[in-house]
């Protein structure tokens, strides 16, 4: 690890809902994520997991506070620049709904660079390609992702999260399905990724499971960080 | 349908038509000309008179601007008798060449040639139908002045025009001044002009120079003109109303398609897809459907109408209602189309590149 510059840095993160009845999401929320950990964000039902995660992940703008990813401070970006940082900095994995069904697997894949850049290059495809085997998916890169099955969807959507090698990636519950042979499977694979090419992953779960894999552990509740322990 | 309606009327009639005045008490001494004035008054009222100097008449005709051909001839009433058959009809003496850049009777001709040799006269198919003639047939023309004469059918027309059809008698000039008792004589000049909605204009100006009645075929058809008007206002208001219906038809079918596919816009967005991209999306989306649906309407369009130019006929066959399909017609309804298209989808299209990620993704 040559560059120990945080991948991650919130700084007072406040979010409120609501312009009558105003509900504080989160309370004021400090976090700095290092290079190549794979951290873990637990907590109760409510406590503003998912909120963090879609302002981290550009999708939401804090009531108030600073995100800053990659070194560069998003506060004041306008939404075409905040765009762009999604497409070249982040990689998602949503717990359903991540996938275009009338694609394939293939083309699913490429969708970042596709939506970045407007039309598919040799380069997308290749690298598409090169992800999908590594996930395991060589023999259905061309089936259309309606005929996988749950967990081959989910390895096709860690595949697209990761094709365009993003400095952190962002999991909201993906292994939250009961189906718990293919939640061990994703968990496996974001594990072996984070190992051999380092990547920077920040995952919601429920599952202690697979907290207890992590390398830390972010616990939320009521909007504030209680704990925050390395393992 | 305007235009068509039109040529259908215009193919039977010229477009101006020069006669002598009609006679009406006139103080002398207000007249420039009391000659004529004097001559006109001895004259019985029913008794048709020729146009003085008729061919400086034409040739000064022809040299106006606007009009394209001039055609002297006798036209009045007469009676056309075959065996105990009977009928009342117009004869026309005309010089052939010069009328037909009038009317065009070649094109219409539906028996026989329009050949109009000494004892020669071609009529309209409904009035040999009435006294049961063919070509090659003779029959007997009197008229109003008393002259008669035996004649030989040539040519059988049809023009379109009921009264046209069942009345008319074309004859040589030279004939017509023999059965008038007008040697040498013209009683209307008939003219085209180059644009047909000037004629009431250059008939005017035409009156005005030789001093004769000159009636347009605006005057003449002054009910067709007003009914046509109002057909193609209210032809304008429908296709508004259809273009109106086939946009709110486009912007639905849209707006549903953006709530349907609001997850996948929800994903695209996450992962980078700009906003101005799903917005081309589905403004070409918009473009499309506007042209797939104006190509198959257009293609159903054209057999529907000639399928009723084909059903709805005259009786003597002739299209009732001609349709005239061009592709100039088909390029614009499509490109009418794909604009309207185009212009529906903006509100659906700014709906779905304005879509929240996050809320798309979360409610799915
Ligand atoms: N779009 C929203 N509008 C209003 N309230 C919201 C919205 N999203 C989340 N909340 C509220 O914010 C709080 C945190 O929600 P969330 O971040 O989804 O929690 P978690 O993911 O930890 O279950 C909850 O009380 C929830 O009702
Ligand atoms: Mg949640």
């Amino acid at each position: 690890m040559v560059d120990r510059a945080p991948v991650l840095v919130i700084e007072g993160v406040v979010k409120e809902y609501g312009d009558v009845a105003r509900t504080r999401a989160l309370n004021g929320v400090d976090l700095v994520v290092g290079p190549g950990e794979l951290t873990a964000l637990i907590g109760p039902s409510g406590s503003g997991k998912s909120t963090l995660l879609n302002i981290i992940g550009l999708l939401d703008r804090p009531t108030s506070g600073r995100v800053v990813l990659g070194g560069k401070d998003t506060t004041d970006l306008d939404e075409r620049e905040l765009t762009t940082m999604r497409a070249h900095v982040l990689g998602f994995i949503f717990q359903f709904h991540n996938l275009l069904s009338a694609f394939t697997a293939l083309e699913n894949v490429m969708l970042p660079a596709w939506g970045d850049r407007g039309a598919p290059t040799r380069e997308m495809r290749a690298a598409a390609e090169d992800i999908l085997h590594a996930v395991g998916l060589a023999d259905r890169m061309h089936y259309r992702v309606t005929n996988l099955s749950g967990g081959q969807q989910q390895r096709v959507a860690i595949a697209r999260a990761l094709v365009h090698r993003p400095a952190l990636v962002l999991a909201d519950e993906p292994t939250g399905n009961p189906d718990t042979a293919s939640s061990d499977e994703v968990f496996a694979l974001m594990r072996k990724f984070n190992r051999e090419l380092g990547t920077t992953v920040l995952v919601v779960t429920h599952d202690s499971r697979i907290a207890d894999g992590c390398d830390r552990v972010v616990e939320l509740v009521d909007g504030r960080v209680r704990s925050d322990h390395a393992r | 349908m305007l235009a068509q309606q039109i040529d259908k009327t215009l193919g039977s009639q010229p477009h101006i038509t020069l006669r002598v005045p009609r006679e009406e008490p006139r103080p002398l001494v207000a007249s420039a000309s009391t000659t004529a004035i004097a001559h006109s008054m001895q004259e019985s009222p029913q008794r048709l008179r020729s146009i003085d100097q008729w061919p400086r008449v034409i040739a000064a005709a022809e040299r106006m601007e606007g009009v394209t051909a001039a055609s002297p001839s006798i036209t009045g009433a007469g009676f056309a008798v075959r065996a105990d058959a009977k009928s009342p009809i117009v004869v026309h003496g005309l010089e052939p060449e010069r009328f037909l850049r009038i009317i065009d009777i070649r094109r219409h001709l539906i028996a026989g040639h329009f050949e109009l040799e000494a004892g020669d006269v071609v009529i309209g198919f409904k009035l040999a139908k009435d006294l049961g003639v063919g070509v090659g047939d003779k029959l007997r023309v009197e008229s109003s002045e008393g002259g008669d004469d035996l004649v030989t059918v040539r040519g059988i027309f049809s023009l379109g025009n009921e009264g046209v059809d069942a009345t008319w008698l074309l004859t040589s000039l030279r004939h017509a001044q023999a059965l008038y008792a007008l040697p040498g004589g013209v009683t209307t000049i008939e003219l085209k002009v180059a644009d047909v909605f000037a004629a009431e204009r250059i008939a005017r100006d035409v009156a005005g120079t030789t001093g004769l009645r000159a009636d347009s075929w605006m005057t003449v058809n002054a009910d067709l003109l007003a009914g046509l008007s109002a057909q193609s206002s209210s032809k304008g208001l429908i296709q508004f109303f259809v273009v109106v219906a086939a946009a709110l038809g486009i912007a639905s079918v849209l707006i549903v398609s953006v709530v349907q596919k609001s997850r996948e816009i929800g994903i695209l967005r996450a992962v980078g897809t700009p906003s101005r991209r799903i917005l081309l999306v589905f403004l070409i989306q918009g473009g499309v459907l506007g042209l797939a649906g104006s190509a198959v309407g257009s293609g159903l369009g054209a057999v529907f109408a000639k399928l009723f130019e084909n059903l709805v006929r005259d009786p003597s066959g002739v299209p009732r209602f001609p349709v005239q399909l061009g592709l100039p017609l088909f390029g614009f309804s499509v490109a009418l189309a794909t604009g309207v298209g185009l212009v529906s989808a903006v509100i659906p299209a700014r709906r779905a590149s304005r879509l929240d990620p996050a809320t798309a993704i979360r409610n799915g």
